[in-house]
């Protein structure tokens, strides 16, 4: 609806509603002035309703809401009843306008959070730069992009080096820098510098169009309780209005001194209620409004579907490597025997700088200096115990104790290490060891802590890692269960195990970093992917993609999620109850018309304002 | 070409869908058309999503444009 026919209508129920109220304090009883001023106001608020419930019968529809509200107050009319006949359909207007209202805002905020699509790409052609569609812009070409501007396709920087805000993307509020090299994904905003790159994905594969692909046909996949409601709206009205008819001619013609004129009155409260609208339209409303805040936020569900299932969520399973731990091997202890820790660091690094090794690179990174290579020669590598080299005339060996005993060297061995350990040794004698694992993420115990206070049954971790590793990482995050050695065929196993174990309604939520996972994301209930950003396999793997590397986001969704359900249920319960409430009054004489409109317009509106806190979700953290 | 009986997906939009009931209404006459495997209306976005034999979508187009008609007069079909 156009927003100027918006407004006419409410000028038009506003004069209405004057009119009405004027007739209401002139009224005198049995005046035909005072009817005529009451049909004014109810064709000035009513026509349209009318004028539809007229057009509409014409097409053969007759359980149209047009058609009950209009049968409903001429009905009034004809018992006498002006007062209310004008009400009844001043209150559905209201009720009208209020919904198109509402309607109207969550479509403006569905607007703003699309706000990410960028308008245009600079590209250089030649010796121009032209200002174009993304979607004409074809991979290897070459954009600009200039502080302020949108990236508009993934691509890579060629130079400049800028910050870029990716919070549209991830609700991080931390900019990112970017130097040549580095991948510049479309949606973020390039806060800083000027940047030429070169693009590598086409627009409709590039992230931004993915995401907005993802959030827009979200509301298709619909949960049970709108398929629920569909159902039942599709039953509720036509067995209202029969037992209207029926209540409205019955008893008159049955009980002896039953009048028509009370009867009627019985059944066209129950028209008034027989709409219900008031679920149909806040059940998705209160779906969107979650699926919109939690990818506000950086989480992108892709359906109402897992929304709900992820509200009954019992057991959260994690898989360790680059979901609870960084995935990136860090120097974590550096225990030297008779030299500095620093000294050892150097004599290790520079043993170990020709090696590819992610353990020598983590020993590059942490000594963190350049290396002179020709202090180094005779580099020797023995496959699964380390390397012995000569630095500054020295031999250095350094692995592991294999090695250690292989070159006769006196050490005694750490006991209760978590990780790798790198012994090294000078000329034969023994120099300490350096400990280097997987870094546990930062926010890694909160969000299993959280996950707790949202009432998760159960936290498990699975992981191929050997058991004393894995205990002691899950000891430390504080998790229920782990399960240790596993292969890759095993993590379904041990899930698939797990899925027979719970309740039936509960659900299993399988956080995985959509790598090499994939399997294991589609049998669980729901699958949630990590780090999605940047990542195509993790975006398609998953039903839930949490686009930063943060664990404790996962807590966030639930939280989103059982909020949603927390909304959805109140509205139904509320609404059925209040309609069934008033119904079973009406039918025994004791509730009014007044009653009955509240009864739809009333509780459509507070069903409304309900489902649109649900907008609003910056309260949950 | 695509070949008969080859499925594609059609997206258009239901500009002016106000009301959520007619938005179930025309989901579920849209979905039983010959020759539609799916079909879903957002409310929310307003956008109308059918899945169905590539041959016949201009004959279920023109179907469900019908169907929209029909139990929203005031809906326009417009290309997404």
């Amino acid at each position: 609806m156009k927003p100027n026919e918006n407004q006419k209508k409410l000028i038009k129920t506003i004069v209405g509603a004057v009119i009405y109220a004027l007739a209401i304090l002139t009224r005198v009883k049995g005046s035909p002035f005072s009817l005529a001023a009451f049909l004014v106001a109810y064709f000035i608020i009513g026509g349209d309703v009318l004028w539809r419930a007229a057009r509409n019968i014409l097409r053969g529809k007759v359980f149209d809401e047009n058609f009950l509200m209009s049968l409903a107050t001429i009905g009034a009319f004809i018992v006498g009843d002006f007062a209310e006949a004008v009400a009844v359909m001043l209150f559905y207007q209201v009720g009208e306008l209020f919904q198109d209202y509402a309607v109207d805002q969550s479509r403006k905020s569905i607007a703003s959070l699309m706000n990410i699509r960028p308008d245009y790409a600079v590209v250089q052609r030649g010796e121009t730069l032209e200002k174009v569609d993304p979607d004409e812009v074809k991979v290897d070409e070459i954009i600009v992009i200039k502080p302020g501007e949108r990236v508009p396709l993934d691509a890579v920087v060629l130079s400049g080096s800028s910050s870029i805000d990716t919070s549209a993307l991830t609700g991080e509020s931390l900019p990112r820098d970017v130097d040549a090299g580095d991948a510049l994904l479309s949606g973020c905003i390039n806060i800083s510098g000027l940047i030429t790159a070169r693009v590598t994905k086409e627009y409709g594969e590039s992230t931004v169009s993915k995401i907005l692909d993802l959030v827009e046909n979200a509301g298709n996949k619909k949960s049970n309780s709108e398929h629920f409601i569909t159902k039942f709206a599709g039953v509720y009205t036509p067995v209202v209005v029969i037992v209207a008819v029926l209540l409205a001619l019955i008893p008159p013609l049955v009980v002896p001194g039953a009048t028509f004129r009370e009867w009627i009155y019985r059944g066209l409260i129950f028209l008034v209620i027989s709409c219900p609208c008031a679920l149909v339209i806040s059940i998705p409303l209160s779906f969107f409004g979650g699926i919109g805040g939690a990818s506000r936020r950086g989480i992108l569900v892709k359906g109402s579907n897992y929304l709900e299932a992820l509200a009954q969520t019992e057991i959260v399973v994690f898989d360790k490597t680059g979901t609870l731990t960084k995935g990136t091997f860090t120097v974590q202890k550096i225990a030297p025997v008779g030299i500095s820790q620093s000294e050892l660091l150097e004599r290790a690094a520079c043993a170990e700088s020709y090696s590819n090794h992610p353990i020598s690179q983590s020993l590059q990174k942490a000594y963190g200096k350049v290396i002179d290579c020709a202090r180094i020669r005779d580099v020797e590598e023995t496959s699964g115990h380390g390397l012995t080299a000569c630095v500054d005339e020295k031999t250095i060996a350094a692995g592991n104790a294999k090695l250690m005993r292989k070159l006769g060297v006196t050490f005694t061995e750490p006991e209760d290490i978590i990780g790798t350990v790198v012994h090294v040794a000078e000329d034969g004698v023994y120099r300490g060891y350096i400990v280097i694992a997987d870094e546990v993420k930062e926010d890694a115990a909160r969000a299993i802590a959280e996950l707790k206070a949202a009432n998760i049954h159960q936290t498990i971790m699975l992981t191929g890692d050997a058991k004393r590793i894995g205990e002691r990482v899950a000891s430390q995050l504080g998790l229920d269960e782990v399960y240790t050695e596993l292969l890759p065929v095993d993590k379904v196993t041990k899930v698939e195990e797990l899925l027979a174990k719970k309740s039936p309604r509960g659900k299993l939520a399988f956080v995985g970093d959509g790598i090499n996972d994939a399997p294991v994301l589609a049998r669980a209930d729901i699958g949630i992917a990590m780090g999605g950003l940047g990542s195509d396999a993790a975006i398609e793997a998953a039903d839930i993609v949490i686009m930063t590397d943060e664990p404790s986001k996962i807590a966030t969704a639930i939280r989103v999620s059982q909020k949603t359900l927390r909304i959805v249920k109140q509205n139904i319960t509320f609404a059925l109850l209040v309609k069934g409430v008033v119904l079973l009054l009406g039918a025994l004489g004791y509730a009014s018309m007044w009653a009955a409109i509240f009864a739809d317009v009333g509780v459509a509106i507070l069903a409304i304002l309900n489902a649109i806190r649900m907008l609003n979700v910056k309260s949950i953290k | 070409m695509p070949r008969k009986g080859e499925h594609m997906k059609k997206v258009c939009r239901l500009d002016g869908l106000g009301c959520a009931t007619c938005a179930a209404k025309i989901e579920n006459a849209v979905a039983k058309l010959p020759g539609v495997s799916s079909a879903s209306v957002n409310f929310m976005t307003t956008k109308m999503v059918i899945e169905g034999e590539d041959a016949r979508m201009d004959e279920i187009m023109d179907q469900a444009t019908a169907i929209v008609k029909k139990v929203e007069p005031d809906v326009v079909v417009r290309k997404a």
